[in-house]
C-alpha cells in the first residue's frame, strides 16, 4: 500500500453539554494515500462527520480533542493555529453537505474563490479571478467567466456545490473531505457531482476523503471504505471485501437494508444508536445485533485483520459470511 | 447502563422555568411588586398628603432629613410622599394606555396579517411612517389637533386630563404592537399545525383563538412590557415640555416631579433631581428586563434543555 | 438596480405631498395660526392679516388652503414669524446647521461605540462580556435622554465647578457668551455632554441589534465555509460575519432616524443648544404655523430621505433583494 498522505490515530472527540460529557469520537484510525477516495459510512451521530472536522480544526471550542491527525508528515492535533490555519484551504479542504447555505449569500462567487485562492497565495486580484474561471470550468460550469460574476442565489443547488468543490481545490489540496456533498441534492445531480469529485481525484491525485451515509455512492466510487458505529471504527478494508464478504454484523446490516436485485424485502436494522453521554462500555453495536455474547459487552474490541478487512468484531469468525448463509 | 432521563415540561411549564432562571427579571418582578404595593397602599406609605407642607416656613428645599426622607421640594411639600402619588398616576397611565395599544395593535395586526392585500399594506406603510417620525413632534401636534376638536375632547376631556393623555399615548402605542403582532401571524400561517387546522376544517375564528392566540401570547406579552414603558417615559416627556396632564388640585406624575428637576440642577438641590429621575429609570429598567426575560422564556425556537 | 432606486424614489414623492398636507391639517388645527396671530398682532390692519392668511394658506377649506401654502412655500415666498415678525429661513438654517451637527457627532460616536460592542457581545453568547454589555445597554435604553441630561447636568454644571474648582464641560449653548466667530475646541466642549446623552441611546439601541444579528450570522453554514479556507478568524468575522450581519441593522436604522431626532430636540432643549429642536419647542409653544411648517417639511423629507437610503443600502448590501 501506498504511504499515506493523511492519517489518523487514536482520534477523540468529547464535547462538553449541559447533560454532560458528550463522546462523539471513541478512538477512529484513518489511513488514506495519494489518488485514492476513501468513503466513510454510517449512520447520522456515528461521529463521521465530526472526525474530520476535527482534522480540520473546524470544532467549536466546546470540544476537546485528542489523538494525532498526520497531514503529509505534519502533526495537527495540539499544533499551533496559525500552523492548523495555514494547512487549511491549502493542504487539506473540505466540501460541505448544504450547498445552499454553504457559500455566503453577498459575495460573488468568483471573489469567494479570489479569497480561496490569496489567502495562501500571494497571487493579484485579476490572476486570481482568471484561476477562479479556470476553476469553475473545470467543475462543468457552463460560461464560467459570466457566472463568476454571479451571486449565489443564482445558481442551482447542484452548481452551488460545484462552485463549493472548485473553492475547495483552488489551491491544489492533498486531500479533499467531502461531508455528504450530494445528501442535499436531487438524485441526477448526485451523480454529476460524484463525477466531479472522481475527475479532480484522477486528474489531480487529490485523495478524497467521502462521507457518506448512502453505501451505493461509496460503491460507485470509492477504493475504501471505513465503516462507523457509535464513534468507532466497526470494519474497514477495500470496497471489493468490504462488499463480498463484510464480517461485522453492522455492516451486513446496513448491506441488507440497501435494495438489491433479487430481494424483496428491505432489513431494517433494530432499534436505535447507543446515547453518546453514556456509551456502552463493550461493542457499540452490542444493543442492536441479533449475535450478541455475553463477552461483547464485556469491554471495547479493537480493530483486528480478518479476510482482508480490519473488524471490531469479536466473533467475525464464527459469524463469517458462508456460515450465516446456510 | 445509566439510563438519562430527560424531564419533559409542558411549554408554559417551560417558559415559567426559564423566567425564574432569569436571576434579574425575578429581582426586577419584586421591585415591581414591592414598588406597586407601596402606591397602591398610598395612604399607608405616604408620609404626608399631596399637598401638605412637611412643616411651617420656612419650609422650601430642605435637604434630606429625619422630618422629610427624601427633602422637600419648592414650596415645603415632601418629595418621598409626592413621588408616591406621582408613581401612582404615572403607572395608570402607563398601564392603561398599554391595554388599549395591545388591545388594538392585536386586532388590527390579526386583521392585517390574516387578510392581507391591500389592507395590510396601508396599514404598515402608515405604521412605518409613524414609527419612523419624531416621536415628540408628532405627539405635540396630534395632542394639539385632538384637543382641538370639541366632539372629541367631550369624549376624552380636554388636554391636561389624564384620559386624553392615555388616549393619546394609546393612539401611538398600537403601532409597534401590531408590527409585531401581524409578524407573528405571518410566520404562523405559513406553520404545519394551522395548514392541517385548516385542513381538517376548522372555522377561522377557531384557528385564531385555538391555535394563533396561545402560540403569540409571548410576544404579545413583551409587546405589553414595552409598551407599558413607552407610554410612562410618554408621559414623562410630555409632562416634561409642559405638555403633559394637569392631574389637578397639586396632583403630580413622575414626569411632572421630572420637570421640576430641569429646573432644580442649576441651584444645585440634587435631591429634586435626583430621585424622580431614579424611580423613572428603576421602573422602566425593571418593565425592560422583565420584557426581555420574557421573550427569553416564550421564544419556542431556544433549546428546550438550557 | 438603477430602477429599483427610482421606483423607490416615485414612491416616496406622493408620500411626501400626502404626509406635509397631513402636516399642514394637523398644524391649522393644532395651533390655530389666525388666533395666534392676532394675539401677537392685535392692531393688525384688515389688510395685513389677509396679506398672512394668503401667505400661509389658511384661507377657506383645507385643500384650497394646502396649495396655496405649497405654492409660496415653492416659490420661496415664505411668511414672517408670528412672533417678532422675523425671516425664517436664517433662524431655520441656522438651527439645522447647529442641529445637523450635533446629530452627526452622536451618530458617529453611537454608531460605531455601538457596533462595536456588539460585535464583542456576539463572540461569546452568555460570557462575562456579553452580559456586561446587556446589561449596559438595558440600562442605556431605560434611561430616557432628558433623564441622562438632567444627570449630566448636575455632576458637570454644579458639582464638578465645587469639586475641582473649574468647568470642564459647559452645559448650555454653543458658545460662551461674548465668543464671537468660530472656535473649534470651544464648540466640541459644549457639544460634548449633549452629544453622550444622544450616543447613550444610540449605544443602547445598535449594540443590542448588532449582538442578535450577528449571533444569527455566526451559527451560519458560510461562517464555517469562511473558516475552512484557511482564513484568520478576524477576516471571517468581518468579511463574512459582521458585513452579512450589517444587513437587518441597516434597515431597523432608518426607522431609528425619527428616534434620533426626537432624542436631539429633548437633548437640545435642556442644554440650551440653539438647534431644531429649541426652534421647534418655542414655536410650538407660540403656536407659529410660519415657523413650524418649513421644520416639519424637512423633517417629513428627511425621514423619507433616511428610509429610502436604508432601503437602497439594503439593496446594495444583500444581492438577494436587488433583482425585483
Amino acid at each position: 500500500m501506498a504511504e499515506s498522505v493523511l492519517s489518523i490515530r487514536d482520534l477523540r472527540v468529547t464535547f462538553q453539554t449541559q447533560m454532560g460529557e458528550l463522546c462523539a469520537v471513541r478512538g477512529v484510525d484513518v489511513d488514506i494515500a495519494a489518488g485514492e477516495i476513501l468513503g466513510v459510512v454510517g449512520e447520522s451521530g456515528s461521529g463521521k462527520s465530526v472526525s474530520f472536522l476535527a482534522a480540520m480544526g473546524l470544532l467549536p471550542a466546546t470540544a476537546t480533542v485528542t489523538g494525532s491527525v498526520m497531514l503529509d508528515g505534519v502533526e495537527l492535533i495540539g499544533a499551533k493555529k496559525k500552523l492548523v490555519r495555514s494547512i487549511r484551504g491549502r493542504l487539506m479542504s473540505m466540501v460541505f453537505q448544504d450547498p445552499l447555505s454553504a457559500l455566503n449569500p453577498v459575495h460573488r462567487v468568483g471573489d469567494q474563490i479570489v479569497e480561496m485562492i490569496q489567502s495562501h497565495q500571494k497571487i493579484d486580484e485579476t490572476k486570481a479571478f482568471a484561476r477562479a474561471v479556470e476553476l469553475l470550468e473545470i467543475v462543468g460550469i457552463p460560461q464560467p467567466d459570466e457566472r463568476a460574476k454571479q451571486y449565489p442565489h443564482e445558481f442551482s443547488g447542484g452548481m452551488r456545490q460545484r462552485v463549493v468543490i472548485a473553492m475547495a481545490i483552488a489551491n491544489n489540496p492533498k486531500v479533499l473531505i467531502a461531508d455528504e456533498p450530494t445528501t442535499a441534492l436531487d438524485v441526477t445531480v448526485q451523480a454529476q457531482i460524484l463525477e466531479v469529485i472522481q475527475r479532480v481525484q484522477q486528474s489531480f491525485g487529490t485523495a478524497v476523503v467521502l462521507i457518506t451515509h448512502d453505501l451505493g455512492v461509496i460503491a460507485r466510487v470509492a477504493d475504501s471504505v471505513n465503516v462507523m458505529y457509535a464513534g468507532r471504527n466497526v470494519e474497514s478494508g477495500s470496497v471489493q471485501d468490504l462488499f463480498d464478504h463484510p464480517s461485522h454484523p453492522y455492516t451486513r446490516g446496513l448491506l441488507s437494508s440497501l435494495p438489491q436485485e433479487g430481494i424483496e424485502r428491505l432489513i431494517p436494522i433494530a432499534g436505535f444508536p447507543p446515547n453518546m453521554l453514556a456509551p456502552p462500555p463493550g461493542c457499540g453495536f452490542a444493543p442492536r445485533c441479533p449475535h450478541v455474547i455475553q463477552s461483547c459487552n464485556a469491554s471495547l474490541p479493537s480493530l483486528v485483520p480478518f479476510e482482508g478487512l480490519m473488524t471490531s468484531c469479536i466473533r467475525a469468525d464464527e459469524l463469517r459470511i458462508g456460515g450465516l448463509r446456510s | 447502563m445509566t439510563e438519562i432521563v430527560i424531564p419533559t415540561f409542558t411549554p408554559r411549564q417551560l417558559a415559567w422555568k426559564r423566567f425564574i432562571g432569569h436571576k434579574a427579571a425575578v429581582v426586577c418582578s419584586i421591585v415591581l411588586v414591592l414598588l406597586a404595593l407601596a402606591v397602591i397602599l398610598s395612604p399607608l406609605t405616604a408620609r404626608y398628603g399631596v399637598n401638605e407642607s412637611v412643616k411651617a416656613p420656612p419650609n422650601s428645599y430642605l435637604s434630606p432629613s429625619k422630618l422629610a426622607w427624601l427633602g422637600t421640594d419648592d414650596i415645603g411639600r415632601d418629595l418621598y410622599s409626592r413621588l408616591i402619588y406621582g408613581t401612582r398616576v404615572s403607572l395608570l397611565i402607563g398601564l392603561c394606555s398599554a391595554f388599549i395599544s395591545v388591545f388594538v395593535g392585536c386586532v388590527v395586526g390579526a386583521i392585517a396579517g390574516f387578510r392581507g392585500g391591500r389592507f395590510d399594506d396601508v396599514i404598515m406603510r402608515v405604521t412605518d411612517l409613524f414609527l419612523a417620525f419624531p416621536f415628540l413632534v408628532a405627539l405635540l401636534v396630534v395632542r394639539n389637533m385632538f384637543g382641538s376638536v370639541d366632539w372629541l375632547t367631550f369624549i376624552i376631556g380636554d388636554m391636561s386630563s389624564l384620559r386624553f393623555i392615555i388616549f393619546l399615548l394609546s393612539f401611538f402605542g398600537w403601532m409597534g404592537v401590531a408590527r409585531i403582532v401581524r409578524g407573528q401571524v405571518l410566520a404562523l400561517k405559513e406553520r404545519e399545525f394551522i395548514e392541517a387546522a385548516r385542513a381538517a376544517g376548522a372555522s377561522r375564528s377557531y384557528i385564531i383563538k385555538r391555535h394563533l392566540l396561545p402560540n403569540s401570547i409571548g410576544p404579545i406579552m413583551v409587546a405589553l412590557t414595552f409598551s407599558v414603558v413607552g407610554a410612562i417615559s410618554g408621559e414623562a416627556t410630555l409632562s416634561f415640555f409642559g405638555y403633559g396632564p394637569q392631574p389637578g388640585a397639586g396632583a403630580t406624575s413622575l414626569g411632572l416631579l421630572v420637570g421640576q428637576a430641569k429646573g432644580a440642577v442649576q441651584t444645585g438641590f440634587w435631591w429634586i433631581a435626583l430621585f424622580p429621575c431614579l424611580i423613572l429609570v428603576l421602573i422602566s429598567l425593571c418593565i425592560n428586563f422583565i420584557g426581555d426575560a420574557l421573550r427569553d422564556a416564550t421564544d419556542p425556537r431556544l433549546d428546550a434543555t438550557k | 438596480m438603477f430602477r429599483f432606486a427610482l421606483r423607490r424614489s416615485a414612491w416616496a414623492i406622493p408620500t411626501l405631498f400626502l404626509v406635509t398636507f397631513l402636516v399642514y391639517i394637523a398644524l391649522r388645527m393644532g395651533t390655530d395660526p389666525l388666533a395666534s396671530y392676532m394675539r401677537s398682532n392685535p392692531r393688525a390692519t384688515r389688510s395685513k392679516i389677509a396679506q398672512y392668511k394668503e401667505l400661509n394658506g389658511l384661507g377657506s377649506n383645507f385643500v384650497t388652503g394646502y396649495f396655496s401654502w405649497l405654492q409660496n412655500f415653492v416659490t420661496f415666498n415664505w411668511p414672517r414669524s408670528i412672533k417678532g415678525s422675523r425671516e425664517v429661513w436664517p433662524e431655520l438654517k441656522d438651527a439645522l446647521a447647529n442641529s445637523a451637527r450635533l446629530g452627526a457627532a452622536a451618530t458617529t460616536v453611537g454608531v460605531s461605540i455601538g457596533l462595536t460592542i456588539g460585535i464583542f457581545a456576539a463572540l461569546r453568547p452568555g460570557g462575562k462580556r456579553d452580559v456586561a454589555v446587556n446589561t449596559v445597554a438595558f440600562v442605556g435604553i431605560s434611561i430616557p435622554p432628558y433623564i441622562s441630561s438632567i444627570l449630566l447636568q448636575l455632576l458637570f454644571a454644579v458639582y464638578w465647578s465645587k469639586w475641582f474648582g473649574s468647568t470642564l464641560f459647559p452645559t448650555s449653548g454653543v458658545y460662551p457668551p461674548g465668543q464671537d466667530g468660530f472656535n473649534l475646541v470651544l464648540m466640541l466642549k459644549h457639544m460634548a455632554l449633549p452629544t453622550v446623552v444622544v450616543a447613550i441611546q444610540i449605544i443602547a439601541v445598535y449594540s443590542r441589534y448588532m449582538r442578535s444579528s450577528l449571533l444569527d450570522v455566526l451559527n451560519s453554514d458560510y461562517m464555517r465555509t469562511a473558516r475552512s479556507k484557511g482564513l484568520s478568524e478576524f477576516r471571517v468575522l468581518m468579511r463574512h460575519g459582521v458585513r452579512n450581519a450589517l444587513i437587518p441593522v441597516i434597515t431597523i436604522a432608518a426607522l431609528d432616524i425619527g428616534a434620533i431626532v426626537g432624542g436631539l430636540i429633548i437633548t437640545e432643549n435642556i442644554f440650551d443648544y440653539p438647534g431644531t429642536g429649541k426652534y421647534f419647542l418655542s414655536a410650538f409653544a407660540n403656536g407659529d404655523f410660519p415657523l413650524l411648517m418649513p421644520l416639519m417639511v424637512i423633517i417629513v423629507g428627511s425621514v423619507l430621505l433616511f428610509n429610502l437610503i436604508a432601503d437602497l443600502s439594503y439593496a446594495i448590501l444583500d444581492p438577494r433583494i436587488r433583482l425585483d
